[in-house]
């Protein structure tokens, strides 16, 4: 069979219906767990597994099963979903062990909330095991090895038991070991078991067998990359079915070098995972933050489990050996509890780690003014990076759960605080009840807001986790409250939202419901709840909205119109929301000039430049630079993510932001001291006045004699909401038909002179390191040397902050009056432009920085750009904008059509 | 099946009282229980009701035919404790073939008799297996959790030696209720699978499990969702539940069901929760009151009653019913859209 493009008939006439339908896979222990398309990766835990643990194994022969309890019970506390037991041992009385086991699990409900993965390679162990547990297990697993009759028998056994089954790819040839052979072995067992077995097709689990990579050995290469490329192929070919897998088998060469299997898991499961697997067997223990992998480690390994270079393997063995040990091999490591306070609050979310968090957040409430805002602080910040990793993919399911206890700690040692911290009798601005769902859990995001808002004076009836819709409906009648507040995190909240929405509706009431959650969207609320309840319906997401959301619902002289509002603006949503193909709403050019930021001109500062007119810098002095470096881009080009100077510490880059911060100073002490490079910088200021909208005129002085010139602006187009306008830098600068006299500048700096022939330099000493470092440090001295120009123009040659006083700091947050855009960026992401600064400032004649034929400015570590003045003026983004524009500016700029659509094409929305 | 299934569309579809309730009324003493043929019986067996099936078959078929007068279109046979393990109390095992037997023949008898009367209306008769006394998956023993007192296996062959014996009595349907442990319930539908295979047969069954009290799980620890999915693998014309509870506490649970389930829903609660002297007072029309909430939400296509109900409360029941159409059946959860 050949690979891709194979796609054999599954079910000829229906199989796109078949497709279409969803059929979630569905176990349940004392609960149940319903495994959809849109669920997350299903954990399932490993350690009851004698064959997996060592430790497990000696509790089961030396018969401690009360302790072997615990092993289950740390694993459904760590977040496993499912459990994974096996009795398989030739010390073992595998029936008997595996029975008495399974029955002291099912006395146990904390334990037995999950569903139970039966494991053994004996049919009479799985069988015994099916005999006593009353959910609907796994059966870990069969096969074709012994042949179809004995597959199908067990098979419609496993279905009469009411179970789910894992099929190994295996057969009477063997188990199958590359692309090819895994379809094959997969495409027979649906079919026997769907058609010839009358197993329903969710009721399928494939484990396609993850086998070791990185052994040496050539046929050992595609591994993985077989196992990703089969598991999509099951995926699109083999409706409804589940895929799995035993995910520290593909590590397995790599024993002892921890730090290496764990990378090796987390990229293994991250490209799995996104190819259509959907659980598997994972030790949450060795499993890394994909984004936490360092970045060497992380090529390395990918090359390995991609297979994408012939050394690969040889490759990682010779990193292997500089990892070991250097990152978790010893797992007190606590190092990370020297860093910052905010580092070590970010750490403990992230890896779950609730040891010292009490300690952390008890320091950072004595350093905050008030309590709440180590939650609305650090905390949050923490949250925002867990929920950055889990929503890329890149953090998993149980190590979600290990931050949110840790969160949850955090905030139940802060609630006292923030109690004690409220005064006097107390006047309630209103009682709100909050809850997550029935059948969820998540409660984070509710417990946020509930805090938030008591601490705005409401009174919080927080009804907890997994409330029944009567128990809210009955609450809310008995306690009158004032607002209800529902939570959810999982996708079926949804549906209990729209319940109670539907049950409100049918018993009378009228407070206000406000969904919120991470599941929950304005597009779910709009569609399919607002519409269920006559009375104000909201969508809450953050807790900072909530406080002023409930003010406007409860407050007696603002409710009817903020409620009538939110059921106009929630009825104009869905109605989009039904139109829509997807094409946002764009205002045409017209009317967004219509809707422009208009600045009050009769009011407004205007400074006339100390100097009009153009000026040169030649050979700046680049050490004056060195203080305006802004450092974390420079990080950033390496790839290392983090605010200099924290990123230094921080935990996971921050040894090699280190090495190469010290790298990168040397380097530059010898560009300063030998003068290696060159800066030059040209700018001038001019009258300029706006004209027809979006174009600004602007007056200069060429060969004595008074020119002028447009620069074009573009305008925002999107249809923005009520009161926000379309904003063009031209709306910075004062019309001319106002009759007011304004200016604006440009500007280029350059440090690059100097910066190709040192690389080259580098280059022939095979110092590819120094060749990026002299070309990172060149752009960030431009970066530099535009922002000290700035700097200057301000204070001195335009002259209308002379007072300005700013540490580099408040530069880089652009906390000074007036901007500066470049062409390229968003403001102005028209590169087009810069021929018009290059005319203007003769660049190219004074300086020497050219542009090549895309538009790029040579040398590389150029700034270009614009100058507003206005205080008004501010960074935004052009977006999207639509065909009549670029028609329009096409015409202003004389220019044709296409080649204004060639240069702005992606800024045209389609 | 067929027949059923497109009644079970239309219209809403009522199941008995209860049997225990009705009997009590006759207050049999030990000599009526016994009658002539197990007079010289070892043991006691006032309390056997499953035995009056064959002691006193009148009063059996009078209570049959007082619910479908009332209203009912299913009666339950008496077999309630017909198997080897519940029967072994009153040393009766070798008895249960026939005791299932009979109470069939006699349901089917006057379900018959009915349907002849009146033909636009038929009459089924369902072969009732109760839980046992005994639980798969709870240990008897507080001191010793791992122990069980019954194994899969003798359950299995108990249930498939009842369903036999119902089927060949002559049932419509096999009901599988007051299920408090689901590995008993899992036991049974094993059997029952068994049994169609074998015999070529395709008996509708319904299934009817028992939450306990306010904690909204049965017995063995299950939630409503749990459950039903722990009992989906073998075809099902209702899952519901009954006992235990009265109508009003039954709601949130039937909610579950009806949302999730893509089978058929069946109530069957108690009428009302005990007073103090462990008597179900509920009034017919309070309990029909308390079932027009399932009625309007549509959560239900079959609905009856379990203890305290008399043929007066499922006549209350089905005139509220006839004004309702019956909760919609189809795939439920398949056709759900995430947004």
């Amino acid at each position: 069979m050949n690979s891709s493009t194979t796609n054999p008939d599954i079910d000829d006439t229906s199989s796109e219906e078949i497709k279409k339908e969803i059929r979630p896979l569905r176990l349940s222990g004392l609960e149940p767990l319903v495994i959809t398309p849109d669920s997350l990766f299903v954990n399932v835990g490993e350690r009851t597994n004698v064959a997996g643990s060592k430790k497990f194994l000696r509790l089961i022969k030396d018969e401690k099963f009360e302790e072997a309890l615990t092993v289950a019970r740390d694993q459904v506390d760590g977040g496993a979903q499912i459990i994974d037991i096996n009795m398989d041992d030739g010390l073992i009385e595998g029936k008997e062990a595996m029975v008495k086991f399974l029955n002291l699990i099912v006395a146990e409900p904390d334990i037995a909330r999950v569903p139970i993965m039966i494991d053994s390679s004996k049919w009479e162990i799985i069988e015994a095991g099916l005999q006593v547990v009353q959910g609907k297990c796994v059966v870990n697993s069969i096969s074709l090895k012994e042949g179809e009759e004995e597959f199908l028998e067990h098979a419609k056994k496993i279905k009469r038991y009411g179970a789910a089954v894992i099929v190994m790819a295996f057969d009477e040839v063997g188990q199958a070991d590359n692309y090819e052979r895994r379809i094959e072995i997969a495409k027979r067992s649906y079919e026997l078991l769907t058609q010839k077995a009358g197993l329903p097709p969710e009721d399928i689990i494939f484990d396609l067998n993850i086998f070791p990579v990185g052994t040496g050995m050539e046929e050992h290469r595609r591994n993985a990359i077989d196992f990703i490329e089969a598991t999509k192929w099951v995926r699109a070919n083999l409706p409804h079915v589940s895929l799995s897998g035993g995910v520290s088998n593909v590590s397995f060469s790599f024993r002892g070098n921890n730090p290496v299997r764990e990378a090796m898991h987390s990229v293994f499961l991250y490209h799995a995972i996104k190819a259509g697997m959907n659980m598997g067997i994972v030790n949450p223990a060795l499993l890394d933050v994909y984004d936490n992998i360092p970045k060497d480690l992380l090529e390395h390994v990918e090359d390995v489990i991609l297979d994408r270079r012939d050394d690969a393997t040889e490759r990682l063995l010779s990193l292997a050996d500089n990892v070991v040990g250097t990152t978790r091999e010893n797992k007190v490591d606590l190092s990370w509890r020297e860093k910052p306070l905010q580092d070590r609050i970010t750490h403990a979310l992230v890896k779950g780690i609730d040891a010292y968090i009490i300690e952390d957040i008890a320091q950072a409430r004595q350093e905050a003014q008030k309590p709440i805002e180590v939650i609305e602080g650090p905390l949050m910040i923490g949250m925002n990076v867990v929920g950055d990793l889990f929503g890329s993919g890149k953090m998993f399911l149980p190590q979600v759960v290990k931050s949110a206890r840790v969160m949850k700690k955090a905030v139940a040692y802060l609630l006292p605080f923030i109690e004690a911290g409220k005064t006097g009798p107390r006047q309630q601005a209103g009682r709100i009840l909050m809850a997550t769902v029935k059948g969820d859990v998540h409660d984070i995001g509710k417990n946020i807001v509930s805090v938030v808002l008591g601490c705005n004076n409401y009174e919080i009836i927080d009804l907890g986790v997994m409330v029944p819709p009567e128990k809210i409906i009955e609450t809310a009648k008995e306690k009158n409250v004032d607002a209800i507040g529902l939570s959810g995190l999982i996708t079926p909240s949804l549906d209990e939202m729209v319940y109670l929405a539907k049950e409100m509706e049918r018993q009378n009431f009228s407070v206000p419901l406000l969904i919120g959650g991470a599941t929950t969207s304005k597009a779910h609320t709009a569609v399919k709840i607002d519409p269920q309840y006559k009375n104000a319906v909201v969508h809450v997401n953050d807790a900072s909205r909530a406080v002023t959301v409930v003010g406007d619902l409860l407050k007696e002289n603002t409710r009817r119109k903020y409620m009538d509002d939110l059921k106009v603006e929630y009825d104009t949503f869905r109605n989009n929301f039904k139109k829509r193909s997807k094409v946002k709403s764009f205002l045409p050019i017209s009317e967004a000039r219509e809707n422009k930021f208009k600045i009050d001109w009769d009011t407004t500062n205007i400074t006339r430049p100390n100097k009009l007119g153009i000026q040169v810098i030649e050979d700046f002095d680049l050490k004056i630079l060195e203080d305006y470096i802004d450092w974390s881009p420079f990080f950033r080009s390496w790839d290392l993510h983090g605010k200099y100077p924290a990123i230094l510490e921080d935990e996971v880059v921050g040894e090699q932001a280190t090495i190469l911060f010290k790298d990168a100073r040397a380097l530059l002490k010898r560009i300063l001291e030998e003068k290696l490079l060159k800066a030059k910088a040209v700018f001038g200021l001019f009258s300029a006045n706006t004209v027809n909208d979006d174009d600004i005129e602007i007056k200069f002085e060429e060969d004595s004699e008074e020119k002028t010139m447009l620069f074009r602006t573009l305008r925002q187009q999107l249809d923005k909401h009520k009161g926000k306008p379309n904003f063009a830098l031209s709306d910075f600068v004062a019309p001319k038909k106002s009759g007011i006299q304004d200016y604006m500048g440009a500007f280029c700096v350059s440090t690059g002179f100097g910066t190709a022939e040192l690389a080259k330099k580098f280059e022939a000493d095979h110092d590819d390191y120094n060749s990026i470092m002299i070309k990172a440090l060149a752009d960030r001295l431009a970066e530099a040397f535009a922002e000290y120009l700035h700097k200057k123009i301000r204070r001195e040659d335009w002259g209308y902050a002379p007072e300005e006083n700013l540490s580099n700091e408040e530069l880089i947050k652009e906390t000074y009056k007036g901007i500066r855009p470049a062409p390229g960026y968003p403001a102005c992401p028209d590169h087009l432009e810069k021929l018009s600064i290059w005319e203007v400032l003769k660049v190219k004649e004074r300086i020497g920085v050219e542009l090549t034929e895309s538009l790029a400015m040579w040398p590389a570590a150029s700034v270009s750009g614009y100058y507003f003045a206005n205080p008004e003026a501010k960074y935004f983004g052009l977006g999207k904008i639509k065909e009549d524009q670029v028609k329009d500016f096409a015409e202003r700029k004389g220019i044709s059509f296409k080649k204004a659509e060639k240069w702005l094409n992606p800024n045209i929305a389609d | 099946m067929s027949k059923l299934e497109e009644i079970l569309s239309k219209k809403i579809l009522i199941l008995d009282g209860a049997m225990g309730t009705m009997l009590q009324e006759y207050k049999f003493t030990e000599k009526d229980f016994r009658g002539d043929r197990f007079a010289d019986w070892p043991v006691p067996v006032q309390g056997n009701n499953d035995l009056l099936s064959i002691t006193q078959p009148q009063a059996i078929a009078d209570i049959h035919r007082k619910y479908f007068q009332a209203g009912a279109d299913i009666v339950e046979t008496n077999t309630f404790s017909g198997t080897t393990i519940a029967m072994a109390d009153y040393q009766m095992e070798e008895l249960v073939y026939e005791l299932n037997f009979e109470s069939a023949r006699i349901a089917k008898k006057v379900a018959t008799e009915l349907t002849a009367e009146n033909p636009e209306k038929p009459r089924f008769v369902a072969g009732a297996i109760g839980p046992t006394n005994k639980t798969a998956s709870m240990s008897p023993d507080v001191n010793d959790p791992g122990y069980r007192a019954i194994s899969f296996s003798d359950l299995h062959k108990a249930y498939k030696q009842q369903a036999g014996a119902l089927i060949d009595g002559g049932v419509d349907i096999l009901l599988v209720e007051t299920v408090f442990d689901t590995l008993n319930a899992k036991a049974a539908l094993f059997a029952i699978d068994e049994l169609k295979e074998e015999r070529n047969l395709d008996i509708p069954v319904m299934i009817s499990g028992t939450i306990t009290d306010a904690s909204g799980r049965t017995l063995s620890g299950q939630t409503a969702e749990a459950f039903l999915i722990s009992v989906s693998h073998i075809p099902l014309l209702s899952i519901g539940f009954n006992c235990a509870l009265g109508a009003k506490q039954l709601t949130p649970h039937l909610e579950v069901l009806s949302q999730k389930s893509d089978f058929g829903v069946s109530a069957y609660p108690n009428a009302g929760l005990p007073n103090a002297f462990g008597e179900y007072d509920q009034s017919p029309r309070e309990m029909a009151q308390q079932t027009r909430e399932y009625l309007e939400k549509g959560l239900v296509n079959i609905l009856g009653g379990c203890c305290g109900t008399t043929p007066e409360h499922i006549k209350a029941i089905a005139e509220v019913a006839k004004d309702y159409k019956p909760r919609k059946l189809g795939l439920k959860q398949s056709s759900k859209i995430s947004v």
